[in-house]
């Protein structure tokens, strides 16, 4: 559903796309981190992941932006309908691509705790889900910025897939504690991690929701035919 | 910002202009009321409202004129002023898109700018004619005759000056067209409309050609409207005629005190609109 | 929706429409309505149906005909001699628009305020009882009475209880627009059209109507039209969206203003028109 019309007022319209540009930015920060936190993981690379941790300061900075704009916005615009419901949804992706972002800082602190372990099988799965996890956040963020609800409701139908990896990485990291128990450590570290990247995949689901329903002004659960959950 | 000197010389030109026009306007008011003030002063006694014409060669006064023109507008007033707002009401309320309308109100225009010797003519064969002599009720017919008109329009100008949002408002309440008439719009238009017939009576008072047909004029006094009846505008003019100099001291005494009636009557004209409009 | 066994109940203290909108006294049903200027066509086909009880908004952009919707119900327009309409208004299930139901019947069932405050030129007592002592039979003090209740209905009473005999042009613009509507809900009327009604006022003049109206809405049925938007969305309960004579859209003002099913309803309220 898109809105081919400009508003009367343009300065309205530019409101509006900083406010999604403020979004697009803050998204593919949060995906950069993911990626480089698992390289880093992957790599060993100490100096990129404090990286990480320094870089996650940006995000937050964003946020507030993005929250005192959208609020501006809803006290000088009185927007309605779409606008209004458009707004509000940036309001609260802001602060989930925020969390998402915590995820790779998150990701980035064990890498050093993770120093002399012994290479553990599981390890080459995560950047496979990695990767499912931020196209999911690239894809819904795309469809904000479109307002393309359909395209926000495929992306739910990949969580699928995060989900699967996350189960195949837990019951493989779990065979390998038993084994070998001094690998506990390590082990668990990699599930907070697989745990994270999996509740990236929820929190890119949740944005889908908040899309469709800026887009359409109806709830993706109400949606005649298979709901995604 | 400095004015160039070009439009301030210009400025300068325009204002000498303006005051020179209102100077030379006002200084014809001034003359008239000083000339017939000092030309008049003689007679400008009390005398002048206690006693009668007088036959050459003696003084005296101007009480029956006064009085006979006092009763002739007053009489112009009764016959000119029903009629004249009930066809302004009808011009400005009932009538408003009719074709009947528009009829009437260009045949009041047209009466409205009719010589008033023509109207005088006209009463005289109408009234006087028929009577077979000139009466103080002919000369009322004829001043009302000239007052109607008058009273036509600056009622319906009146009244259209009400905006239509108030007539709204009484109907929307469920008044008829009576009483939303009535109790509202006259209310709201009465200052304008006392203004036009106040208007109005200052046009008859000096009205002289319609006099010299119907009521003529009466050297002695006479309280009976149904002879010639004495009256200023036509003392003056006779008086003035003569070779009598008590008379034409008299008769500018006479236009001094017509002068300052007209003038006092619009001052109060003005100072009923400006109540009006601070209400 | 979904499943009972994730249905949770929401408590909320909304009142619900009334059910039955066309049985309800006060309530408005327009059947089929259109309006001329002479041969230029107002209003076309509406159909619609205005609760009772509750706040109904008539938006759309100028010249789209709600003004002149307005002015059916009361037949306010048969003071000019071109315009005419066809088509139903029923109140309370009789044909309001039909020429055999009486005028003045009709103009006691439904009062109307206007965009610039029209008082009367005598006092605000006489303002007031205006249509009162015209309509009904009462005595000095029934008649005194009614004047207070309606200048205390209309939130005018404490500030002109020691004036009544003052003249009312002597009020400010928001005191005398409110006591238009006292002289309007005086004579116990079960409709009120407002037309623009603060449109020439100050923000909180505005805003103290926007709440008497809100106060004056669980006894009339109130139908305001409004450019304003923003006030539409305040005030009422139900909105109507006219475009070029024509009604686009009607339904809760919530969900106009949230989630409008119209293209056309969007556009004029999300400031895309033209």
């Amino acid at each position: 559903m898109q809105q081919s019309r400009e508003h009367t007022l343009k300065a309205f319209d530019e409101d509006l796309d900083r406010l999604r540009a403020l979004i697009s930015q803050m998204g593919g920060l949060a995906e950069h981190s993911i990626g480089e936190a698992m390289r880093c993981l992957v790599q060993r690379d100490l100096e990129g992941a404090a990286k990480i941790i320094e870089d996650d300061k940006k995000l937050d900075v964003l946020e507030v932006e993005t929250e005192r704009r959208a609020v501006q916005l809803i006290a000088l615009r009185a927007p309605m309908a779409e606008d209004l419901r458009d707004v509000v949804a940036a309001l609260k992706i802001s602060g989930v691509v925020e969390r998402i972002g915590d995820y790779a800082k998150n990701i980035a602190k064990r890498v050093p705790l993770l120093e002399g372990a012994a290479k553990i099988e599981p390890l080459s799965l995560l950047p496979e889900m990695a990767r499912i996890a931020t196209g999911m956040v690239h894809d819904v963020l795309d469809a904000f910025v479109e307002r393309n609800a359909e395209a926000a409701y495929r992306v739910c139908e990949r969580d699928d897939a995060v989900d699967d990896f996350y189960d195949s990485i837990f019951r493989s990291l779990l065979t390998h504690m038993m084994e070998n128990p001094q690998n506990i450590g390590h082990a668990t570290h990699l599930l907070f991690v697989a745990k994270n990247l999996e509740r990236v995949g929820d929190h890119a689901t949740n944005i889908a929701e908040m899309v469709y329903y800026a887009a359409t002004g109806q709830h993706m659960a109400d949606r005649p035919g298979k709901s995604p959950k | 910002m400095a004015v160039p000197i070009r439009r301030r010389a210009a400025d300068i030109i325009a204002f000498l202009f303006a005051t020179a026009a209102t100077a030379f306007g006002l200084l014809w008011l001034f003359w008239i009321l000083w000339t017939t003030l000092r030309e008049g002063a003689a007679a400008l006694t009390p005398r002048l409202f206690t006693e009668m014409t007088p036959p050459p060669g003696s003084s005296g006064g101007l009480l029956n004129a006064f009085y006979g023109s006092a009763v002739m507008i007053l009489l112009g007033l009764v016959v000119g002023t029903p009629i004249g707002v009930a066809a302004g009401t009808y011009l400005a309320e009932h009538g408003r898109h009719t074709r009947a309308a528009a009829v009437i109100s260009f045949v009041n225009d047209i009466l409205l700018s009719a010589p008033s010797i023509v109207i005088g003519l006209f009463v005289y064969e109408l009234v006087v004619v028929s009577a077979g002599h000139f009466s103080g009720y002919a000369g009322a017919v004829a001043l009302g005759i000239i007052l109607l008109p008058i009273v036509v329009r600056t009622t319906e100008e009146s009244l259209r000056l009400v905006p239509d949002q108030m007539r709204e408002a009484g109907f929307a309440l469920g008044l008829p067209r009576w009483r939303v008439t009535w109790q509202i719009i006259y209310k709201a238009g009465l200052s304008a409309i006392l203004t036009g017939i106040l208007l109005g009576v200052a046009r008859i008072a000096g009205e002289t050609a319609p006099l010299l047909f119907t009521a003529l004029n009466n050297q002695f006094w006479s309280s009976s409207l149904n002879a010639p009846l004495a009256n200023v505008p036509v003392v003056i003019f006779q008086y003035a005629m003569s070779p009598y100099d008590e008379w034409h001291t008299l008769a500018w005494a006479g236009a001094f005190v017509l002068t300052a009636f007209v003038l006092i009557l619009n001052i109060l004209v003005r100072l009923l609109a400006r109540k009006g409009i601070s209400k | 929706m979904n499943d009972s066994a994730t249905a949770i109940r929401i408590e909320t203290k909304e009142t619900p429409d009334a059910a039955g909108a066309e049985a309800t006294p006060g309530a408005i049903v327009m059947r089929d309505l259109s309006f001329h200027y002479g041969k230029t066509p107002a209003l076309k086909h509406v159909n619609m149906s205005v609760p009772a009880n509750a706040v109904t908004a008539i938006i759309g952009p100028s010249g789209c005909g709600k003004s002149t919707l307005l002015r059916t119900v009361n037949r306010i327009f048969e003071l000019y001699p071109d315009q005419h309409a066809t088509g139903e208004i029923l109140i309370d299930d009789r044909n309001v628009l039909d020429h055999k139901y009486p005028l003045a019947d009709l103009r006691r069932l439904v009062g109307m305020v206007f965009q610039k405050p029209t008082p009367f030129p005598s006092s605000i007592r006489s303002n007031v009882a205006f249509a009162l002592s015209y309509y009904e039979r009462l005595s000095k003090s029934e008649l005194s009475d009614r004047v207070e209740d309606a200048l205390r209905q209309a939130a005018l009473w404490d500030e002109v209880k020691d004036k009544l005999n003052q003249s009312a042009l002597s009020l400010s613009g928001g005191q005398q627009q409110r006591l238009c509507i006292a002289r309007a809900i005086a004579v116990k009327p079960e409709i009120l059209l407002l037309d623009e009604a603060t449109s020439a006022l100050d923000p909180i003049s505005t805003a103290r109507i926007e709440e008497l109206i809100h106060e004056l809405s669980s006894q009339f049925t109130i139908m305001i039209v409004t450019h304003n938007m923003q006030q539409a969305a305040r005030v009422s309960r139900r909105t109507a969206f006219f475009h070029l004579g024509e009604l686009i859209e009607f339904g809760k003002t919530s969900d106009i203003f949230t989630n409008p099913h119209e293209q056309r309803t969007r556009d004029y309220i999300t400031g895309r028109y033209g």
